[in-house]
């Protein structure tokens, strides 16, 4: 394998293909969708490839020797400040067992997506140009080991994402587009906060002897890096942790999106086209989930184990009001987008368990997630183009007229549910006997288990009005499934059987990472106890 | 005075000298060439790589021209004057291409003559409040400054929005420098002296009536206050940059708000400083509580230039209150009263110049073409224009402050030295404030490209050397939010002011 940059590669490939697109005349749509394709293409065997050559046996999280594919430059340097020392900031990048199943998510999501924006006729060469971009800042969320610039690729996708649901989205797509693109933003001011307040906290041993500040994630986990006066320093007795905590716990909130800053995603969802939705319920909302993990749990352990109970909570809300919510829809694509609210409450769920076996299940449930909700929304979008509504009550029966894509929304909505044999099933399960077995939530998981009820509740009786019943005169002329739209639900809903039936080529992948948490997690109760004591 | 001391002097103001003779040339060449008034754009532009040359030479220099008996001098060359007057030049260049560009230029050539000689006045005026360290110099470069502009701001004549602008500008600016006046002579009362260096040395030692004092710190800073456009000095903004020519406005935006910051600056650390500590804090003489005057000034001067810019239909207007909200966040870094906070403004100076000159060129640019700044007809130009468009957002999009572009790098550098000072509450409004101007700046982007034109697309041609001018302007926008190593290593060199 030598030295190849692999991570940089399949970050920075999509930029590749943006400037090529940019450089070709308007008119060669075709070329500008093949570019795309090959591109994202390339990038799941890139993928492929990191999954093939993966050690299964580091951990990461907090232990930079135990990073995967590392590459580490100095990306600003600059010495002889008197006053506050060396600035340096790296191009650090690096995976371990949490961000693996994200870049594999992200790789085949963008394929799919890819394949989902084939018809689009408006504008294209714009289209793929920040459709690019965005995949770009994605994965590069997922790589980044420093938090400068993690939070220069968390903000990368927001201009696209601005510009592809204003533009080739719905009807309100403008107000769409403003609100999510305000609500993003907000969080990630609070971010960025953090992110000062961090580097001014932490200061790293250079090979020299030096102290100086940094922006390295991994320094901030470790104890020893934190300055006596920083003001996110555990041992400044005057410190701010608790109220950084929850300034960067509400930034990566938005994007899950937790309830009560949900609400910019049931109307982003509806007025995006298909191709990203399928990006935003696929990838996007798995941010916020990661960049928790990534950063509020090993930064702030001590601050973590506190607000376990709230975090929890909130998991819980999101997963019994998603689902209410979903109920009472009368807009297929919208009923998706708060069915995914109630599913990111399980990872929320999960996460606050603080054991393996919930922590697992809450990784998996965001790769599950991913893969399921992307082909829901390619499943919405698949009638819509034929019926150009989407509108629950409007159809019915759609099970004789198209049988082949009946069975595929069945297989999806059941894996959604949750049932057995299907990926979803494991993951929820796994979440569920984590909170379990953690007492401070017992009460909370039992509470939760009503969404899978609900869950069941409102997936099947849209099965029922949509795909059961007789088939309206007007839509006798829908057809079936076409190659395309093959091409995208097939490889989706293989990975759904494979995860269902053998989750274990998944969740070994993510092991000793989430051991490794779980493990840094309980040694800080006391570490953190140890330093603020005197 | 001997003519040794005058020429070691005169070496030391050689930017100025060479601004001034461009100046008289531009005189001469207007009267001899009668009506082929076409060379004087490049006699200006000579000019001014003369006046950079010096300018540039000054990084290494560090002493004082027209010294008193005392050893205080007049006029102070030193690196951080050196990168001041760096960005005036950087703005002027701009600025008289501009002039070649435009139509409303254009229009009144006979008296091409009178323009490029008041915008040397403008920048011999800025020179010199840049680098003086006495209060009758101060006064009168701000003079200088201000009559050239009064006149430039209502120079096409042509529309009524001109000569309002032109009038307000003066009774506006009459008022300001005439309560500076004042401020000053209650200053030389109590003190005895005109120079920052000996009022410095004598109220570190002697007692001087409180109330007073603050009175004409606080007079002297309505001055400053309305050449930086800081809140509550700031009714003149909007109207004369609606009102004035794009080319003048782009000027007062950049290069007038970066002679009144260093102006600001230097007044501030030469006459109250007692010390700075050894983590680049300043330690003031606490006769005036600085720090909260400039906390509460930034607070409202970007608030309300971030609110009252929502409700802006005019492109120009919109900026002028952009450029409002860019005074708050930079006072922001006066606010913090460290070395650190004097990084910042630099780096956010180096960054503002690009992208605030890009944001007027291209409105100019459109406006040449289409005759109006109005936001709502820009509906669908991302379409027609793109390269256009894409341009204007990447500026517009570097004024909001988001990366990868510079505007970040800008902001980020604020918000470093506040955290840095611990003023956390500070950080977090100018965050949210800058959560708001997103809905501005977006406003524009989402007229550009969100919707289609609706009446008739916007056929033109952007000429090669307008796009290469374009670029030269964008691409670094997006370049030094990608690597700002140049940008800091320049403000970490320009941030030493002689005497401390």
């Amino acid at each position: 394998m030598g030295n190849f940059p692999i991570l940089s590669f399949i970050t920075f490939l999509p930029i590749v293909g943006m400037i090529i697109i940019l450089c070709l005349p308007k008119n060669q749509t075709l070329v500008m969708k093949s570019i795309t394709l090959v591109i994202t293409g390339i990038q799941v065997i890139l993928a492929g490839f990191l999954l093939y050559h993966y050690n299964y046996g580091m951990g990461g999280i907090n232990n930079p020797a135990t990073f995967q594919y590392i590459e580490k430059f100095r990306w600003i340097e600059i010495s002889g400040f008197s006053w506050i020392g060396k600035i340096k900031i790296d191009y650090f990048l690096g995976i371990d067992g949490l961000s693996i199943p994200m870049v594999l998510l992200t790789a085949i999501i963008s394929f799919v997506a890819t394949l989902a924006s084939w018809k689009i006729d408006k504008a294209v060469k714009g289209y793929f140009a920040l459709y690019l971009l965005l995949v770009t800042g994605m994965m590069g969320v997922f790589v980044a080991l420093d938090f400068f610039l993690f939070y220069v690729f968390w903000e990368l996708m927001l201009l696209p994402m601005y510009f592809l649901i204003g533009i080739w989205g719905g009807p309100r797509r403008e107000y769409a587009a403003i609100k999510f693109f305000l609500y993003t933003l907000l969080g990630s001011v609070f971010i960025l906060l953090v992110v000062i307040g961090l580097y001014f906290s932490t200061m790293e041993t250079m090979i020299d002897g030096t102290k100086v500040f940094t922006f390295n994630m991994l320094s901030m986990m470790d104890t020893h890096n934190f300055v006596a006066t920083g003001i996110l320093s555990p041992m400044n007795p005057h410190n701010l942790r608790f109220i950084a905590y929850i300034a960067l716990f509400i930034g990566f909130a938005i994007k899950i999106p937790m309830f009560p800053f949900h609400t910019w995603l049931p109307d982003a969802h509806v007025e995006a086209p298909t191709a990203i939705s399928v990006i935003l319920a696929g990838v996007l909302l798995k941010m916020g989930t990661y960049g928790i993990l990534r950063v509020c749990y090993p930064v702030f352990p001590d601050i973590t184990q506190k607000m376990i109970w709230w975090i929890a909570a909130f998991g819980m809300i999101n997963i019994i009001y998603g689902a209410l919510c979903a109920m009472a829809q009368k807009d297929f694509k919208r009923l998706i987008a708060y069915s995914s609210i109630s599913h990111m409450g399980y990872v929320m769920l999960g996460m606050a368990s603080l054991n393996s076996i919930g922590i697992s299940g809450a990784v998996l449930q965001m790769f599950n997630h991913g893969t399921i909700t992307a082909m829901l929304f390619i499943i919405v979008g698949i009638i819509y183009d034929r019926a150009h509504t989407r509108e629950i009550d409007a159809f019915g029966g759609l099970a004789t007229q198209m049988p082949i894509y009946t069975g595929f929304t069945t297989l999806a909505f059941f894996a959604a549910i949750g049932l057995p044999g299907l990926s979803g099933f494991i993951s929820e399960t796994f979440v569920f006997l984590g909170g379990f077995a953690f007492e401070t939530i017992r009460v909370i998981t039992v509470i939760s288990t009503l969404g899978i009820l609900l869950g069941a509740g409102y997936m099947l009786w849209t099965l029922q009005r949509i795909y059961l019943g007789t088939v309206p005169e007007k839509w006798k002329v829908l057809k079936d499934l076409d190659f395309r739209e093959y091409a995208m639900l097939v490889p989706l809903s293989i990975i759904i059987i494979f995860l269902g039936v053998y989750p274990s080529s998944m969740l070994n992948l993510m092991n000793s990472s989430v051991n490794a948490m779980v493990k840094f997690m309980m040694d800080s109760k006391a570490l953190y106890g140890s330093i603020t004591g005197f | 005075m001997n003519i040794n001391y005058l020429l070691n002097s005169l070496y030391l103001i050689k930017p100025e000298i060479a601004i001034s003779a461009t100046l008289v040339l531009l005189v001469l060449m207007d009267l001899i060439m009668g009506s082929n008034k076409k060379l004087l754009p490049y006699i200006a532009i000579a000019g001014l790589i003369a006046a950079s040359y010096f300018s540039v030479e000054q990084f290494g220099m560090s002493s004082l021209a027209f010294v008193s008996k005392a050893n205080k001098g007049m006029i102070v060359t030193d690196p951080f004057g050196a990168f001041f007057k760096g960005i005036v030049v950087f703005a002027s260049f701009f600025v008289i291409y501009f002039s070649i560009k435009s139509d409303e230029i254009k229009a009144s050539f006979e008296r091409h003559g009178e323009y490029y000689t008041l915008i040397f006045g403008m920048i011999l005026g800025m020179f010199f409040m840049i680098s003086a360290s006495d209060l009758i110099l101060i006064y009168l470069s701000l003079e200088l400054v201000s009559l050239s502009s009064y006149v430039l701001a209502g120079f096409t004549k042509t529309s009524q929005r001109n000569s309002e602008a032109s009038l307000k500008y003066v009774i506006y600016g009459g008022v300001s420098s005439g309560i500076m006046l004042f401020g000053i002579s209650i200053l030389y009362g109590i003190t005895g002296s005109t120079n920052l260096y000996e009022i410095n040395s004598l109220i570190q030692t002697s007692s001087i009536p409180n109330l007073t004092f603050i009175l004409s710190g606080i007079l002297i800073f309505v001055g400053i206050g309305y050449k930086i456009s800081a809140v509550p000095f700031h009714f003149w903004t909007p109207d004369v940059y609606e009102g004035a020519p794009i080319t003048i406005t782009a000027f007062l935006s950049v290069a007038s708000k970066a002679a009144g910051f260093a102006l600001l600056i230097r007044f501030i650390k030469i006459t109250f400083i007692k010390s700075v500590d050894s983590a680049g804090y300043w330690q003031l003489v606490d006769i005036i509580d600085w720090k909260t005057f400039f906390i509460f000034l930034s607070i409202i001067t970007m608030t309300l230039g971030n609110f009252a810019a929502l409700w802006q239909d005019n492109m120009k207007r919109m900026l002028a209150y952009s450029s409002i909200a860019h005074a708050g966040y930079l006072l922001l870094g006066m606010a913090v009263l460290s070395n650190q906070g004097m990084i910042a403004i630099i780096i956010y100076f180096m960054v503002y110049a690009f992208m605030n000159l890009g944001a007027f060129f291209v409105v100019m640019l459109i406006a040449n073409k289409i005759g109006t700044e109005d936001i709502d007809d820009y509906k669908g130009l991302g379409y027609s224009q793109p390269f256009l468009g894409v341009c204007l957002g990447i500026f517009l999009v570097s004024l909001t402050g988001l990366p990868p572009t510079a505007g970040f790098i800008g902001k980020l550098y604020i918000f470093i030295a506040l955290v840095d000072a611990k003023m956390i509450t500070l950080a977090v409004i100018a965050l949210l404030n800058s959560v708001v101007s997103l809905y501005y700046y977006i406003r524009v982007l989402r007229n550009l490209f969100l919707t289609r034109p609706e009446n008739g697309t916007f056929e033109f041609k952007v000429s090669f050397s307008n796009g290469l001018v374009l670029v030269l302007l964008a691409a670094p926008v997006i370049i030094f939010g990608l690597y700002f190593t140049p940008l800091i290593n320049i403000a970490k060199s320009s941030i030493q002011i002689l005497g401390f």
